[in-house]
């Protein structure tokens, strides 16, 4: 499993959001490893195609994709909108959750066995 | 970090707001205490806590409170930050309170503000007596153990010092041209 977290330093909330990603993954058994970037230019954002910060993706999928769909790169804190409908400036972990079991499933049969948990 | 520090005299402003006003602390004179929030439409944290401002700022302005939002962020670099997308936000919210805009960021600069949502509340002799974040979780507003600044509000409107009069402001950064 890839998993990359992208953030921007000016939101303060980055670091909670990889602790929160850390508790789901040892919830779900998993120990990846977490590819971390730190973007802080326009350039950068646009290169990554970041949309703000926090930015989580499983193997490449975000794990809000609904959240993702019309949003252009930003320099810039990310807008969550959350099970119930509020706001936060991270993923539920619901959110990080489903992405990693929607993760595994789309994985084939042997590579799930070999990587355990969920 | 401040500018503008616990004691400190309100900085006289004059800006425009969504509703077609122009606004000044002057504006504001009758009521006992007054909050100056710098704010913006696109940031997260400004989005989740937003509700509980509004609610606040309707619950206390009968008791003598006002509030005022100012957006000083760079519109062009922050599009979603214009005047006419404030305009629309404000409107759609109902906002309780005039939302001013600070095209220059000389308001912002002089109080020395650094993110959004960033409070400063001033009681009635317009000294800042509470300066930082509304309370102790944005994320979810039923999990708050510090409501700083209704506790300050109260404490203002009963003439008691402010039990916590500053914390560190928790935000996106106001975006500086």
């Amino acid at each position: 499993m890839k998993l990359e977290y992208f953030y921007f330093p000016d939101c303060p909330s980055h670091a909670e959001g990889l602790t929160r990603l850390k508790k789901v993954l040892a919830e779900k058994g998993l120990n990846p490893e977490i590819e971390i970037t730190c973007v802080n230019s326009d350039e950068q954002a646009q290169d990554l195609d970041f949309i703000g910060s926090p930015t989580i993706l499983v193997d490449g999928r975000d794990v809000d994709p609904q959240g993702r769909k019309g949003q252009s790169h930003a320099l810039a804190c990310r807008i969550y909108r959350l099970e119930d409908g509020r706001y936060s400036p991270l993923p539920s972990e619901q959110m990080i959750r489903k992405a990693l079991e929607r993760a595994v499933a789309d994985r084939p049969v042997e590579q799930q066995n070999n990587e355990g948990g969920i | 970090m401040s500018k503008l520090n616990l004691g400190d005299q309100i900085i006289d402003f004059n800006l425009p707001a969504t509703d077609a006003g122009t606004y000044s602390p002057e504006s504001f004179r009758d009521k006992i205490a007054l909050a100056v929030i710098f704010s913006c439409v696109h940031c997260p944290y400004v989005k989740a806590w937003e509700d509980r401002l509004i609610d606040l700022g309707k619950q206390y302005q009968s008791k003598g409170l006002d509030m005022v939002l100012i957006c000083s962020n760079d519109a062009v670099k922050y599009p979603a930050d214009n005047f006419e997308n404030m305009t629309g936000h404000a409107r759609e919210k109902q906002y309780p309170f005039p939302f001013l805009h600070d095209e220059s960021q000389a308001v912002a600069r002089a109080y020395g503000a650094e993110r959004t949502p960033e409070v400063f509340l001033f009681d009635y002799e317009r000294k800042l007596v509470y300066r930082g974040a509304p309370d102790d979780n944005y994320e979810d507003p039923g999990a708050v153990k510090q409501e700083y600044l209704r506790d300050a509000i109260e404490a203002v409107l009963e003439g008691e010092p402010v039990p916590t009069p500053q914390t560190p402001p928790v935000g996106c950064t106001i975006k500086w041209k």
